[in-house]
């Protein structure tokens, strides 16, 4: 008899640390890619056969060069009308010159970055009103008995549940000829603030009530003023909690604009899969997977960013940030 | 003649289940300026209660603190704290919690220069001045409650409060800390209250040692001056016989008669009719 374990059994040689970093996940990547190659195979859609990671990786290329050809076709675009009118001036310096932006079709990487820009404003003006709120519902118990019922109540709402309202108030309110923002951005934005809004209310709370007695004693003695507590003492010590919250805020925010721009029809990359499914060409899904692998990448680095920024801003540098 | 702080005939309760507790009864203490007081005690008498009281963080049900001719209820930096577990702000350096309080106490009276060079001071007279950019995770707890010792003095305290300053540290460290203390108190002649389980620390640093009986409705049972002449050195006092007299005091009203209050306590109304006092003195 073997006296092994089963965990002795299935313990993997040692790899050292840079094989544990590198080796163990490329592994992971390569069966998940054949699994995924091999599972593709079997599945006949209306569109032909599911795409495997080639036909994948096909599309992203051709993406990227249908991004470069738009591009060059815009710079011919400025360079002809640039022509065009300085040929008129010699003419007749009083013409009269129309510069004309150009106006093509929005490539992959324009919605990529659309959606970046949306997703950025929502989730800033979500932690603008979410940390003020978060700090006062920590500090205050009458402040936050009041406004606990409402957390609760709208922090499990979808966000398509409120597209529809925030479309139609922003149509209604915001009434302007020459708007500085899009509708449709002000609608994108808008939904993903009031989904990002409560993981930080709530983590902030947490963090802003659990700051420790002998700190807020130390104050005390101090006589700080309630701003300078606040700054000093609160936020420092509610920042590891609050970090918590903001990266689950936009985790959620992310989230949440793909699925208001597929629905509303909102430029970015949710319009941009909506768009494919609608073309139903022979391609349509190899590109919707590349979107898909985009959007979570770019869900991946906007979370390391902000893991990057807290061990940038946390003063408990043991602390094990995952 | 009016005391420099009249601790006077403070009690208080706080509200449980069961209808109020009365933690402390009728506490009276009047010191000098410049007096070094220690509080001992077996755990959860109310010493730190006391010492709470007297710092403002509580309010005393009955009596008030009377310092120098005026009665305090809040926490202010004339009575400044030096807290058990150094209550240092993790994410400021040594340099950076005792600035905090510098900036605070005298963001009108110093310029920043002087703010400045006053921080330095106080770093230095606790020995701390090697170390000014560490931050409190990265030095050790000795360090980092001579790091909350200049906090509280930089504040320049009437009355320097000390919460079982030394009670996380090691021996060893411990009796550095009592050195420096001494050391300090010698320079400054600060008004000190200190909260200590040793005895040793209580008989070397004092010049009184106020003895409370055990809770609840704790008060003080014995106050015993020690006059030993200052300075005073740890290794000459250990034979000398009045240092052993005065330590042999405290460690009798400890063990012999803790709990006992019919003899250690002076009687106050409700004192006897409490069943709760049994249980402590068996």
């Amino acid at each position: 008899m073997s006296k092994t374990t089963l965990a002795e059994r299935l313990r993997l040689p040692d790899l050292g640390r840079a094989g544990q970093q590198l080796l163990v996940p490329a592994i992971a990547i390569m069966l998940f890619l054949g699994l995924w190659g091999l599972g593709a195979q079997r599945v006949q859609t209306s569109l032909g056969q599911l795409p495997g990671p080639v036909k994948a990786w096909e599309q992203a290329r051709t993406l990227y060069q249908e991004h470069r050809a738009e591009r060059d076709r815009a710079v011919a675009f400025h360079q002809r009308q640039e022509e065009r009118n300085a040929a008129r001036l010699q003419q007749d310096p009083d013409a009269k010159i129309q510069w004309r932006k150009y106006t093509g079709k929005p490539t992959f990487f324009d919605q990529i970055l659309t959606s970046l820009i949306t997703v950025a404003a929502g989730f800033l003006l979500a932690s603008l009103i979410a940390i003020p709120l978060g700090v006062l519902c920590g500090m205050s118990d009458n402040f936050y008995q009041a406004m606990n019922p409402l957390i609760q109540i709208f922090k499990p709402v979808s966000p398509l549940a409120w597209l529809p309202l925030v479309t139609m108030v922003v149509s209604a309110v915001y009434v302007s000829d020459d708007p500085l923002l899009s509708k449709s951005f002000v609608n994108s934005a808008l939904t993903v603030t009031l989904c990002c809004l409560w993981p930080t209310i709530i983590n902030t709370t947490v963090g802003v009530a659990g700051v420790s007695k002998d700190l807020i004693n130390v104050s005390r003695v101090l006589r700080l003023g309630w701003l300078t507590q606040v700054v000093k003492i609160v936020l420092p010590s509610a920042m590891p909690m609050m970090f918590t919250g903001l990266r689950l805020s936009l985790s959620i925010g992310w989230m949440v604009l793909i699925a208001a721009e597929m629905l509303a029809q909102n430029p970015g990359l949710g319009k941009f899969v909506w768009d494919e499914f609608q073309n139903g060409s022979s391609n349509s899904l190899a590109r919707i997977m590349v979107a898909v692998l985009v959007i979570g990448f770019i869900g991946f680095l906007l979370d390391r960013g902000m893991l990057m920024l807290q061990r940038r801003v946390s003063w408990d540098k043991g602390a094990v940030l995952r | 003649m009016n005391a420099y702080l009249n601790i006077d005939h403070i009690s208080i309760s706080f509200p449980t289940d069961k209808g109020p507790l009365n933690v402390l009864n009728n506490v009276s203490l009047r010191m000098e300026k410049g007096e070094f007081v220690s509080l001992i005690g077996h755990s959860g008498c109310g010493k730190s209660t006391v010492l709470n009281i007297v710092a403002g963080l509580l309010q005393a049900t009955k009596g008030g603190i009377v310092l120098e001719n005026r009665e305090v209820s809040e926490p202010g930096p004339d009575r400044a704290v030096v807290f058990q577990n150094h209550s240092l702000l993790p994410w400021l350096t040594a340099y950076g919690n005792v600035r905090l309080a510098v900036d605070q106490v005298f963001k009108r009276s110093k310029s920043k220069q002087e703010r400045h060079d006053w921080t330095l001071h106080n770093l230095e007279l606790v020995h701390m001045d090697h170390a000014l950019e560490r931050r409190p995770d990265e030095i050790s707890g000795g360090m980092k409650q001579r790091v909350g010792i200049a906090r509280a003095l930089a504040m320049e305290p009437k009355v320097l409060l000390m919460d079982e300053p030394f009670g996380a540290l090691d021996a060893l460290t411990r009796t550095h800390m009592q050195d420096s203390l001494m050391e300090i108190q010698a320079r400054l002649n600060n008004t000190v209250i200190m909260i200590t389980h040793d005895v040793d620390e209580a008989v070397l640093l004092s010049d009184r040692i106020v003895m409370m009986t055990n809770g609840p409705a704790a008060t003080i049972g014995e106050i015993l001056p020690i006059e030993l002449p200052r300075p005073r050195d740890r290794l000459a006092l250990a034979e000398n016989p009045t240092y052993n007299h005065y330590r042999a005091e405290v460690v009798k009203f400890l063990h012999e008669r803790h709990g006992s209050h019919q003899s250690a306590a002076p009687r106050t109304e409700d004192s006897e009719n409490k069943p709760r006092l049994k249980l402590a003195a068996g």
